[in-house]
Parts: structure tokens; sequence; C-alpha cells
């Protein structure tokens, strides 16, 4: 009998034990539900899967009444827009700053404690000083996400500038290259896939940002929808709607990996060998 | 002339002391090859001609003028590892230097420019034998491939001196004979000066005209950094002679010898 950390599943065996853990908990939630309503067919803690596919689609195909707009399209274009609009700026900035502090030594003592001391405040704690700012309408629920990850992604890209090996930065200079050309051809071009990657990490926590800043002040979007029919115990639209966040996520995690893979060809290469 | 001249060089750090009383012309079209025991600051002189290291006390000069404080064009460079882009393809990495020289603010070519560069950059590819490897990235390529690239992407510049940080340590046996006869042909057509340190005692006697010997003169078994190294043995050499045995045995001492190779 060969060690346990030398044994690997198949490939059959391998997707079985991958999809295990999700079987068990629908299986649960299917067992607690049924046991539920059988007692009170009212119930609405535990809505049957039925029932919640119903709400789904009524949420996916019907207008609402109060609005006329399709709830589950309006909700979902609304938040991905704040989380595009605060995530791609992030990643503007993210690469301007890092790439810089990481290569020119004055930006980075000046700049570097400043940052550290930003991502220490919990970003949720200055939401109220957003609402006051910049109003409840879009502006401070993207400044909250922006706010939220753009300190942690700088230090992470200034981290990659400066993990690239010293000699590259000697050779571009032997051939010429001026700060500026060292940044736009060797110091960028390499942290631009890092930042993809950095991007990746970041989104979970633009997400909690997004549906936090929604929950307290907004009119539509993913997070304000669970969080109003929360008051009326309504989990047939609450427990769809966390699932189709979930796979909004993962969808755009999916397609930074590949971006990575399509722009950055030597990049995936050079870390398989 | 000489391209090089270092007059009472020292080099410290605090109170170790790593090179002392360095005294050094090199003439244009020398290959000097450096050899000695680790930790004898040969790397740490090399630095100093790139410019990314200043000498404590002394003088370096590059044509007669002091040395610039930061790497640069005249000073081509191949380490041993990390001397070529990632994210560039062999034929990019050779690009590279033309584009840096031509757009200093886009640091790209278009057009005519790019074409009659491109044009530079493949023979330079051919010349190193890598012609047929434009399009591959650094991380498709072989390690002896990877430092032909690197030596093409140095000489694009013209450099007066091209600096080798043991640039074939690396390497296979049977690679290394191959970058030797490169780099030896290069030097010869081009007529560029080449300064080398290895740790490989045999290489530094066949590739040099003259080698340069790095060592500690004075020894305190208490203190062992109170002493620098200097240079002990400044050899000239005629290429294929085997100058072995005209060596003081003293010499040999502390210095990592190819013995097993030299039976080959």
């Amino acid at each position: 009998m060969r060690r346990l950390i030398n044994q690997r599943p198949g490939r059959v065996l391998g997707a079985v034990l991958a999809l295990l853990p999700f079987a068990l908990v629908v299986l649960a939630y299917m067992t607690a539900s049924t046991a539920r309503l059988a007692e009170n067919p009212g119930d609405k803690l535990l809505p049957s899967l039925i029932s919640m596919a119903d709400a789904l689609v009524r949420l996916a195909t019907e207008p609402s009444r109060r609005t006329g707009e399709i709830l589950l399209w309006a909700d979902t274009a609304a938040s991905l827009a704040r989380l595009m609009t605060g995530v791609a700026i992030s990643m503007v900035l993210a690469l301007i700053v890092g790439t810089a502090t990481g290569l020119i030594p004055y930006l980075r003592r000046s700049l570097s404690p400043f940052l550290a001391a930003l991502a220490m405040i919990p970003p949720l704690s200055i939401l109220p000083i957003l609402f006051i700012t910049f109003g409840v309408g879009e502006l401070s629920k993207v400044v909250l996400i922006i706010f939220g990850i753009l300190p942690f992604m700088i230090r992470d890209l200034q981290q990659r500038v400066e993990e690239i090996p010293g000699e590259q930065f000697v050779k571009a200079q032997t051939l010429g290259g001026s700060t500026w050309q060292i940044l736009l051809r060797v110091a960028i071009p390499q942290t631009l896939p890092r930042l993809f990657d950095a991007t990746r990490l970041a989104l979970g926590a633009a997400w909690l940002f997004l549906i936090a800043a929604e929950a307290i002040a907004a009119e539509n979007g993913l997070g304000y929808r669970i969080f109003l029919v929360r008051r009326y115990l309504d989990m047939q639209t609450i427990l769809p709607y966390v699932a189709w966040i979930t796979l909004l996520a993962f969808l755009l995690d999916w397609l930074l990996r590949r971006l990575n893979y399509w722009f950055f060809p030597w990049y995936s290469t050079g870390r398989a060998k | 002339m000489s391209v090089i001249e270092a007059r009472g060089l020292w080099k410290e750090y605090g109170r170790d002391v790593v090179l002392e009383d360095i005294h050094l012309n090199v003439a244009a079209g020398d290959f000097v090859t450096v050899v000695g025991a680790s930790g004898c600051g040969k790397s740490t002189f090399l630095r100093m001609l790139l410019g990314e290291e200043t000498p404590t006390r002394g003088e370096l000069l590059l044509d007669g003028r002091p040395m610039p404080e930061e790497p640069g064009p005249d000073r081509g460079v191949v380490f041993q590892k990390y001397s070529v882009f990632p994210h560039l393809t062999a034929l990019g990495n050779v690009l590279l230097a033309e584009e840096l020289e031509q757009a200093a603010i886009t640091a790209r070519l278009l057009g005519r420019a790019r074409r009659e560069a491109l044009v530079r950059a493949h023979e330079m590819l051919e010349r190193v034998g890598l012609g047929s490897a434009a399009k591959k990235y650094p991380s498709q390529l072989s390690g002896g491939m990877q430092q032909r690239l690197a030596i093409a992407q140095a000489l694009m510049k013209n450099p007066r001196i091209l600096l080798l940080d043991e640039p074939f340590g690396a390497l296979d046996p049977g690679i290394r004979k191959d970058m030797h006869a490169l780099i030896l042909e290069l030097w010869e057509r081009l007529e560029i000066t080449v300064f080398m340190v290895t740790h490989d005692l045999k290489e530094g006697f066949d590739l040099g005209t003259r080698m340069l010997v790095f060592d500690k003169t004075r020894v305190d078994p208490h203190a062992p950094n109170a002493y620098g190294a200097t240079i002990t043995y400044d050899i000239p050499l005629q290429h294929g002679a085997r100058s072995t045995d005209r060596l003081p045995a003293t010499m040999l001492e502390g210095l990592p010898s190819n013995h097993d190779e030299e039976s080959n």
C-alpha cells in the first residue's frame, strides 16, 4: 500500500470527488427543505428547488410591476457596471502607480509607507464619509470599491516589479534605455500579467464592497435586491440571487485567467517550466 | 591607449575591505579573463566596470575619462542568468536595442525604420546561430541558446567593452565548448575588448589573451574581512597554448581547477 501522499485519483474518480461536496450540500438542503415543508407548506426559510427555479424564471423574464424592468437583468447590469468601473479604474491606477513605485526608489520611499497606512483603514468604515462626500449615487459605490482594492493591488504590483531580476534593469541600461523607456518596455510588460492575477485576487473584495454599498444605499443592484427582500424572508429570491452572483464571480475569474493566457503566452510557458 | 584603467582602486563596505590597491591597464582588443576563489571580489570589480558600484578610493577610467556611475551603452553585459527579457521573443530582445536608441518616447519603431532595424536584428541572430529561433520566447530556448541571445543583444550596441559575468557557468560542458568558439569568433571579427569573469581556470586560459588572478595577499584569521583581494598574477596568454605548466604551483592553490575536463 503506497502512502496517502503518493496516491492520486484518476480522471473519472477525480471528477466525482470534485462534484461530491456540491452534491452533498444540495442533498442536505433538499432533505431539510422537504422535512420543513412537510410540516408547514407555507414555510419560507427553506423553499424547495422547484419553487426557487420558478422564482428565478419569474425574475429573469417578467417585468416588474413597479418599474417595468426585468429585475434580474436590471440588477445585474447595475451591479456589473459599478463593479467593472471600480475594478477597471483600480487596474489602470495600480499599474501606473505600482510599476512606478516599484521602479523608482524616490517614489517608493515617498509613497510606500503612505500606501501601507491607507491599506490599513477598513474601507467600510469610510463608507459614511463617501456617502457624505459623493452622495449616495453611483460615485460613492465605485469609490468604495477602488478604496477597498487599490492599495492592495498597488502594493502587489510594486512587489512584482521588485521581483524582476536586477540583471534585467542593468541589461536594459546597457542597451541605452532611459528610466521612461525601461518603465515602458521592461517593467510594465512584465507586470501586466501580474496585474490580471492581482485583479483576480481583488475581485472577491470588490464584490464584498459592492454588495455592502448596495445594501446600505441604492435603488437597484444585486446587493440591493437581496437586502430588500430580506424583510419578507423571501428566500426564494435570495438564494437564486446568491447563486447567480457566485456564477458571475466565477465567470469573471475564468475570463481574467483566459485573458492572461491569450495575451501573454510567454508568461504561462515561462511558469510551466 | 587603454580602454580601462584602474589606479590604486579600493572597495570597502564599512570596515570590510573587498578590493585593495588595484592597478590595471586594459588595451583595446584585449580578451581579459579574471579568475579567483569565490568571494575574492572579482564580481565586485565587474560591477564597478558596469557602474553598479563605485570605488571607495582610487580612480577607474573608461577611455581616459572617469567611469560613469551607472550602466550605459558603451559597456555591454552578459550575466550567467536573467540576461534576456522573458516577455520578448528572441527577435524582440535583439530589436529592443534599436528601439531604445531610435525612439526615445515610444521605444517602438514603425514603418521603414522598423524594417531596417529588423534586418539588422535578423543579421545579428544569424551571426550567433539563432536565425531559426527568432520567433521563440526565451523560456522556449535552451540555456545555451539563451546565452547566445544575450550575447547578440549586447553586441547590437557595438559596445566599447563586453563584460561577461560567468556567462557559461550554468551550461553543459559540450555546449560550453560551442559557446567558447562563438565568443572567440565574435571577438576576433568585431575587434572588441572583452572582460570575462569565470570560476573555470581552463576557460580562463583557453579564451583570454591575458588572465588576471584575484587573491588576498594578506589574511588575518581573526578578522577575515580586514584585508581585501588584489591582482596577484597578470599573465599574458597565447591562444591555443597550454600555459598551465608555466604557472607557479602556489597560484593554483585555492583555485577551482577542472582537471576532469582537461583529460577529455
